[in-house]
């Protein structure tokens, strides 16, 4: 495709992209909804919700990754029946780097969008219910147009941690080149050898090419956050 | 035209019991206010009506209908938020037309309502402008419009003059006032803490405090017959001054003794309230400093709040820290330090007994 990039190093970055994307997406809804319960409703447990969703945050990502070969392994409890019953196999596939990043990636997703809800003035609930609104209806025309700049600034901020995630996607779907081996287990497995410095370089620019237009971008979106919302 | 009846409400937020069972009825199309210092359950009484809070005890009901259990949407309300609560992310005539779009009305009906609101409240200009171009008073009035197009059965204001400034406050209770004889089939309650909004504007008062009903009436009836001190001090301004006295019978009359001042004959009022101690109250406005009266205070000016047409004059008693207030008129020649004597007619004054409770001469 490109001359300047090998195929594997393509491959590396493009299973990045597929990776990260698909990770992103399908942690979405849940995040969305974790943030609104977080943010909006007090609840038993809310305290222990909020501290599972942080803990990738702060555990080792090794641990995470160990974590995660326990329970979504073809022999864990949750990998055994998904393999069971739906045929969903996480170890060492490309799925599995996925759902990795995207737990890696959830802590800061819910962090963004939850602040916006939080910058929702409740009562702007409160009036479209009075107006005749259904739950659901307030929550689609108020409330979701409302935190839609947290939405795609926390999206944003996840796809590009996803980009990143190494340490407990080598430790859950280790490096097999062309088919888990993202990018940045592709630049570890290059420094392995004698040689592959130019290869790394290139990996490395695309790293942080990607990595600093995630961070200018949800930048940008914030500020459009704090007009939309606020001011009102 | 809605009438509601409360039976036995009560709100509880946790083992906190905020509203200790309210019995009220209001009649369709009456303006009722509801006002009290704040944490006395105003605007959560206002909530449990508009069905934003659950109810914990008691029936609510609409034409006889209980709607306890009923959402806001299903009991065709709207509400007036003190922080207007408008959508920042839509214009004025999107936030105008919300309610109705939900109403599934046509494009033309919804139009020709909004319009209409907005030809009321003077904010047709700013149709196409989004809420942040707008000033205070101007996102009230949206505010307000957008609760008159959805044309509801009851209507609720929840302290809406609170965030204005004082010259706005004036202007858009005037606006309420005139909406209110618009609106006369529709039944609306309004929430403040402010006795001269809550004066204007009511058909009838609700005092509350504390999470009970202290006195319910027409604003000229909590005036001039305060059904308690609460009532008595809250509603007025300045509050009336309260005054321990003792009472003595002399045969039909009462003579009633003022701490600190004189002796005062009330004929026909020893037929209700015994021997003992009593609270005496008098409105500021009922004092006069000529011999229109019995004298009944004297005492040591020690300030004068020149109003214009009028002027507070604060009297200390001896034997008293309470200074007494008067409401003179403004052309008196009122110093500070003077001695003066004041006046009261028996036919104003009140009584209260130990309770706090009003006794009817």
């Amino acid at each position: 495709m490109t001359d300047w990039l090998t195929p594997e190093e393509w491959q590396a970055v493009a299973l990045s992209l597929r990776v990260s994307l698909v990770a992103t997406l399908f942690s979405l809804p849940l995040g969305i909804f974790v943030a609104y319960a977080l943010a909006r409703w007090r609840f038993p447990g809310h305290g222990l919700l909020n501290g599972l969703v942080h803990l990738p945050l702060v555990l080792p990502p090794v641990v995470t990754g160990y974590l995660l070969l326990l329970t979504f392994g073809r022999t864990g409890w949750i990998g055994g029946f998904l393999d069971g019953w739906f045929g969903l196999v996480f170890a060492f596939r490309w799925t599995g780097a996925a759902l990795a990043a995207a737990i890696m990636a959830f802590p800061l997703m819910v962090r963004a969008i939850r602040l916006t809800i939080e910058a929702v003035d409740p009562k702007l609930e409160a009036a479209a219910s009075t107006l005749g609104a259904s739950r659901p209806w307030v929550f689609a025309t108020i409330t979701l147009p409302l935190i839609l700049p947290g939405i795609l600034a926390g999206s944003v901020l996840a796809f590009a941690k996803a980009m990143g995630e190494f340490g407990a996607t080598i430790t859950f779907v280790s490096s097999i080149p062309g088919q888990t081996q993202t990018m940045p287990s592709a630049i570890y497995a290059l420094l392995q050898v004698p040689g592959g410095e130019a290869a790394v370089g290139r990996l490395v620019v695309i790293a942080v090419v990607i990595a600093m237009g995630a961070l200018l971008l949800s930048e940008w979106i914030g500020r459009m956050v704090a007009r939309r919302v606020g001011g009102a | 035209m809605a009438e509601l009846k409360l039976t036995d409400i009560r709100k509880s937020f946790g083992s906190l019991e905020v509203l200790h069972g309210i019995d009220l009825e209001i009649r369709g199309g009456e303006f009722v206010v509801f006002v009290g210092p704040s944490g006395c359950g105003k605007s959560t009484l206002l909530r449990l009506i508009a069905g934003l809070e659950d109810i914990s005890g008691g029936t609510l009901e609409f034409d006889g209908q209980v709607v306890n259990h009923k959402s806001p949407a299903e009991r065709g309300i709207a509400m007036v938020f003190q922080s207007y609560a408008l959508y920042p992310h839509m214009t004025v005539y999107d936030n105008m037309a919300f309610g109705m779009k939900l109403g599934g009305g046509g494009k033309a009906e919804i139009e020709k309502r909004v319009r209409q609101a907005a030809e009321i409240l003077q904010i047709t200009p700013y149709l196409d402008r989004l809420p942040k171009q707008l000033s205070g008073g101007q996102r009230q009035r949206v505010a307000i419009g957008r609760a008159i197009v959805r044309d509801p059965r009851v209507f609720l204001f929840d302290e809406p003059l609170s965030n204005l400034d004082a010259a706005l406050r004036v202007q858009t209770r005037i606006e309420i006032a005139r909406l209110k004889e618009r609106m006369a089939d529709t039944t609306m309650i309004y929430v403040t803490h402010d006795q001269v909004e809550a004066m204007t504007l009511a058909d009838r008062i609700v005092v509350l405090r504390a999470g009970y009903v202290e006195q319910v009436g027409t604003p000229m009836e909590l005036y001039h017959t305060p059904a308690n001190l609460f009532v008595a001090q809250f509603i007025g301004s300045p509050s009336m001054n309260i005054v321990a006295a003792r009472a003595t019978r002399d045969g039909e009359a009462l003579v009633v003794e003022p701490e600190g001042g004189r002796r005062m004959y009330l004929p026909g009022a020893g037929k209700v309230v015994g021997d003992g101690p009593i609270q005496f109250g008098v409105r500021p406005e009922d004092l006069t400093i000529s011999g229109e009266g019995q004298p009944v205070f004297e005492g040591l000016v020690t300030l004068v709040e020149r109003l214009g047409e009028s002027q507070l004059v604060y009297v200390e008693r001896p034997g008293s820290d309470e200074p007494l207030v008067a409401k003179l008129p403004g052309h008196l020649e009122v110093e500070r330090g003077a001695r003066i004597e004041l006046s009261a007619n028996p036919d104003v004054v009140r009584l209260f007994d130990a309770d706090g409770k009003a006794v009817a001469l």
